[in-house]
């Protein structure tokens, strides 16, 4: 990792047609720690962890994910991020299990069902293991989706909405795996409207409206600057 | 390899769990072939001759549904973007997508050649030879259709465009796999077959080559 930043993103930027869904967002995040990105409904925070994760090309600006550009070596980015985005990214004909033993050959990962079967433990689905995905619940897609996106083993984890269609249980789960994921020295950037959440998880804030950074600092002080979290969670 | 390997398993597990669609692609392409000797009559004679033309319009209108669900398990819950950004290379998910697609066809041909001997008496004395051309024609389908598929899938008016896209590309394969059936049932004094396979060769070739290359561009953002 270059600096021991896991994030340095200057000045990115992407539009869909004619409009900008982020204009211009500055910001680092050093190795090892947690950025809870908070933000409207349509501010940007989607489309900002999809660029950072490659899913979508970057229309200005650049950024170095875990040391590679993002612009020049997607591939390099994909192998060191993990998205868990608000689609499922699953087969809804297979079975949880062979979906992440998919997932783990793709990856070229040794022991694909043993790893499988730990991280569908892991998220409270092992017994579920062998249904089709297209009998889960919304909660339940999550959680694999989870799964999935753990399997990885990535340096840095996005997580987009992770405390979405998830039941208190499932809540503190979340809360669980990020805590574990820093405890491994891991990064994590997590899109979240639980602002209290977040600035309990993380060490940094920041703030995204109408695709610009509105606010950045401490974690803590999330829940402090009322004026741009009141309005974030009236607006959503 | 391992990952090529791992792709192509995932495609052909896909289309096993989804083989309830492909009876009603079977009954598709044979009520299609039934539909096609009405247009000839009863004439025995017309109706070999035309045998190998009519079999491939079958296979090619009924490609159309095989391909377009074989993206359907990719676009429901973005599994495409999934895979790319595990990351698999875009050009290991599309000659995996695309040799799937392969198999399948060259079985729906299969399946579709009984029924074409029963309406039309395209029986032929070189099955085997038959069987490979069905691949060699299926291969020629797949590759551009493959990409096709993926360029159209997430298009409202996908079931349009796909056939719009495709069939024009598709003409050479058409034409050659066509003569060289009508070769394979009526006989082939004039050694002809050779160069039609050729033919077909050189476009699978092509296809496979280009459709290859395009693939990624198609699926990044």
């Amino acid at each position: 990792m270059t600096g021991e930043l896991a994030l340095d993103a200057r000045g990115l930027a992407r539009r869909y047609g004619g409009r900008w869904a982020l204009a211009g967002v500055s910001f680092t995040l050093g190795a090892g720690q947690a950025l809870a990105l908070v933000g409207r409904n349509g501010s940007g925070k989607s489309t900002l962890l999809r660029l950072l994760s490659a899913a979508l090309k970057v229309h200005a600006g650049e950024a170095l994910v875990c040391g590679a550009d993002l612009r020049r070596d997607a591939d390099a980015v994909r192998r060191r991020t993990a998205l868990l985005s608000h689609a499922a990214y699953t087969w809804e004909a297979l079975s949880a299990r062979e979906n992440l033993v998919l997932a783990s050959r793709l990856l070229d990962q040794d022991r694909p069902q043993e790893r499988a079967l730990r991280r569908l433990e892991e998220v409270g689905l092992a017994g579920r293991a062998d249904d089709p995905v297209a009998s889960f619940s919304a909660g339940m897609r999550k959680r694999l989706a989870l799964a999935r996106t753990l399997l990885q083993e990535a340096p840095l984890v996005m997580l987009d909405e992770p405390y979405g269609a998830l039941d208190p249980p499932g809540f503190r789960l979340i809360d669980g795996i990020v805590r574990a994921l820093r405890a491994e020295g891991r990064s994590v950037v997590m899109a979240t409207h639980q602002v209290e959440r977040g600035a309990t998880l993380c060490d940094r804030g920041l703030v995204l409206e109408q695709g610009r950074v509105a606010w950045e600092g401490p974690a803590a002080e999330l829940p402090a600057n009322s004026g741009l979290l009141r309005g974030s969670e009236e607006g959503a | 390899m391992n990952v090529f390997r791992a792709a192509l398993y995932k495609e052909l597990l896909l289309q096993w769990r989804t083989r309830a669609r492909v009876l009603s692609v079977v009954v598709f392409g044979a009520t299609a072939l039934l539909l096609m000797s009405f247009a000839i009559g009863p004439d025995a004679g017309a109706l070999r001759m035309h045998a190998g033309g009519f079999l491939w319009l079958a296979l090619l209108l009924s490609s159309t549904l095989t391909l377009e669900a074989s993206l359907e398990a990719e676009t429901e819950q973005q599994a495409l973007e999934g895979l790319l950004l595990l990351p698999v290379p875009p050009t290991i998910l599309f000659y995996a997508k695309a040799l799937a697609n392969t198999l399948q066809l060259a079985l729906l041909g299969a399946v579709l050649v009984p029924v074409a001997i029963v309406l039309y008496g395209a029986e032929t004395a070189r099955p085997l030879a038959l069987f490979g051309l069905l691949v060699l024609g299926a291969a020629g389908l797949a590759a551009p259709g493959t990409l096709y598929a993926t360029m159209t899938a997430r298009a409202r008016a996908k079931q349009t465009l796909l056939p719009l896209l495709l069939f024009p590309l598709v003409v050479p394969v058409l034409i050659a796999a066509t003569k060289a059936s009508s070769l394979l049932i009526l006989g082939d004094p004039m050694r002809q077959l050779a160069a039609w396979l050729t033919l077909l060769a050189a476009f699978c070739g092509i296809y496979w080559t280009l459709c290859g290359l395009m693939f990624g561009l198609i699926v990044e953002d």
